[in-house]
């Protein structure tokens, strides 16, 4: 039993994928957190401050370089995975019926994935490009978005500003639109992605899967939600 | 409940051989009886068509009582028919009304071959079992029952997985055809009761390989298996499997 063997078998690649997951989730309720402090109204203050320390610090960036390499070998993993299921069977049936033997969004997961790394790409396209590399490629000039705003005596990149800018500048209902159909893959994706990561670790118990499974449902739902929440409001003008 | 009789159409997959490509034929059965059961309304059709100078279909049973795991039928889009837990066998015609059309097809997976029409190869399976689905006793006097105290749950447990009768329904309805639920059932069995203490580890990292070298998929928590099996086997199993592939995985010293 080697390492690679362990890694390349079946249970070893679903054990990746829900290892890789749940760092995924947790990192998400940082996420989520740290953007809600729009929803202080100072203007974006408390945000750009948090956004600045993520941005900054030694240990958060580390693991930003982690964050990056569980996302590709997530995605990796669960494109491999569905080539090899799909090929599992060449040849298929003529009927099947879908009567509610498993929930559709738990046979969907490599669709949903998708539509979250296409909502990804132009997620990274209008922030995390810009704050990393400095207005390459921004919708807007970066003079006009990141240049600093003094907080606490220090140049702090204006994230707030970023935001305010793709949610309520051109294209910005399209742009809402796309963001909020992002969030809902999201919640159907973790939905199953949640609860099925723990069957995967070998859990299976009377008393902790229920509790499991209802934490996910609130999990999902919530954070979603949330982050549904901050475009929609920033275009409708709630955040002041 | 009414006895009646019924005609129906069969839309059947007919294959000559693993290497042939197959094709539905259509055969309409008159004056069925709803007591019959779905073999026997094939046996009615295959008189029919070695009546006709015809090739009957070749299709796997063997008990006709639900216990042996050879029949093997996809009807209507699922495995073993329409009703819960119930194997081809135990299918009866009074599942079906006058003027039904039934779409029978074999199970489809790369790792159940077709032999001829409806017959899959599924010695995969037994492939699996002789990698590790087996335990060590000492010759001899055959040992007194109940001779080492096992846990209710446990044994409750382990005798609900060894239920699992092998005749691949989850394989063949698995989104993926994974053989998760056969493979997690057959290791839960020994790994819930003392007697599969010696080969514990070797059998959860033997059987599983040899899982993964007859091509199946893997599971994706859809637990369409469970849902379709005819012998109601837990997907807790696979989670049982999952826990001793993964913690036999990391304690081994075998490189």
């Amino acid at each position: 039993m080697t390492w690679k063997h362990f890694f390349t078998s079946s249970i070893g690649k679903k054990f990746l994928m829900g290892a890789t997951g749940l760092f995924l989730i947790s990192f998400l309720v940082i996420h989520a957190s740290i953007n809600a402090m729009i929803f202080f109204q100072d203007k974006g203050e408390t945000f750009n401050h948090w956004g600045h320390f993520m941005g900054s610090n030694l240990i958060v960036r580390t693991l930003e370089i982690g964050l990056m390499a569980f996302l590709l070998l997530h995605i990796y993993q669960g494109l491999s995975l569905w080539r090899q299921n799909h090929n599992a069977r060449p040849v298929k049936y003529a009927v099947t019926k879908g009567d509610g033997k498993s929930k559709w969004y738990s046979k969907t997961m490599g669709l949903l994935g998708t539509l979250i790394l296409i909502f990804l790409i132009m997620h990274f396209y209008h922030f995390w490009v810009p704050s990393r590399f400095g207005g390459m490629a921004s919708i807007k000039p970066l003079a006009e978005t990141t240049l600093g705003q003094e907080y606490n005596s220090q140049s702090v990149h204006n994230l707030y500003q970023e935001m305010m800018n793709v949610f309520t500048g051109s294209y910005s209902m399209i742009i809402v639109i796309v963001y909020v159909l992002g969030c809902v893959s999201l919640c159907w994706h973790l939905l199953h992605g949640f609860q099925s990561a723990f069957q995967t670790f070998g859990v299976n118990h009377k008393r902790y899967t229920p509790l499991i499974k209802t934490i996910g449902v609130v999990y999902s739902v919530g954070i979603s939600l949330l982050f549904a929440s901050m475009p929609v409001a920033m275009y409708l003008g709630w955040v002041k | 409940m009414e006895h009646y009789h019924m005609n129906l159409t069969l839309k059947v997959w007919r294959q000559k051989n693993n290497k042939a490509k197959g094709s539905f034929e259509t055969y309409n059965v008159k004056d069925i009886s709803s007591e019959m059961s779905f073999l026997e309304m094939f046996d009615v059709l295959n008189e029919q068509l070695i009546h006709d100078g015809k090739l009957p279909i070749a299709f796997d049973h063997d008990c006709r009582e639900g216990i042996c795991g050879m029949c093997s039928m996809h009807i209507n889009g699922e495995a073993h028919g329409p009703w819960k837990q119930n194997t081809t066998c135990q299918l009866h015609m009074r599942a079906f009304k006058d003027g039904d059309t039934i779409v029978v097809e074999p199970w489809r997976s790369k790792a159940f071959p077709v032999v001829k029409d409806l017959m899959v190869d599924r010695s995969a399976f037994d492939r699996i079992i002789e990698a590790g689905g087996y335990i060590s006793v000492n010759t001899g006097n055959a040992v007194d029952a109940n001779a080492i105290p096992i846990d209710k749950k446990n044994a409750d447990d382990a005798f609900m997985a060894a239920a699992c009768i092998g005749c691949g329904a989850c394989v063949a309805t698995c989104v993926n055809s994974s053989a998760m639920l056969f493979v997690g059932a057959k290791i839960s069995q020994l790994a819930l009761l003392p007697q599969g203490g010696p080969e514990r580890e070797s059998r959860a990292l033997n059987m599983v390989t040899q899982m993964d070298k007859e091509g199946f998929g893997n599971c994706t928590n859809t637990y369409a298996c469970e849902a379709q099996c005819p012998k109601g086997i837990s997907v807790a199993n696979i989670a049982r499997m999952n826990k001793e592939y993964i913690g036999a995985s990391f304690a081994t010293e075998e490189i």
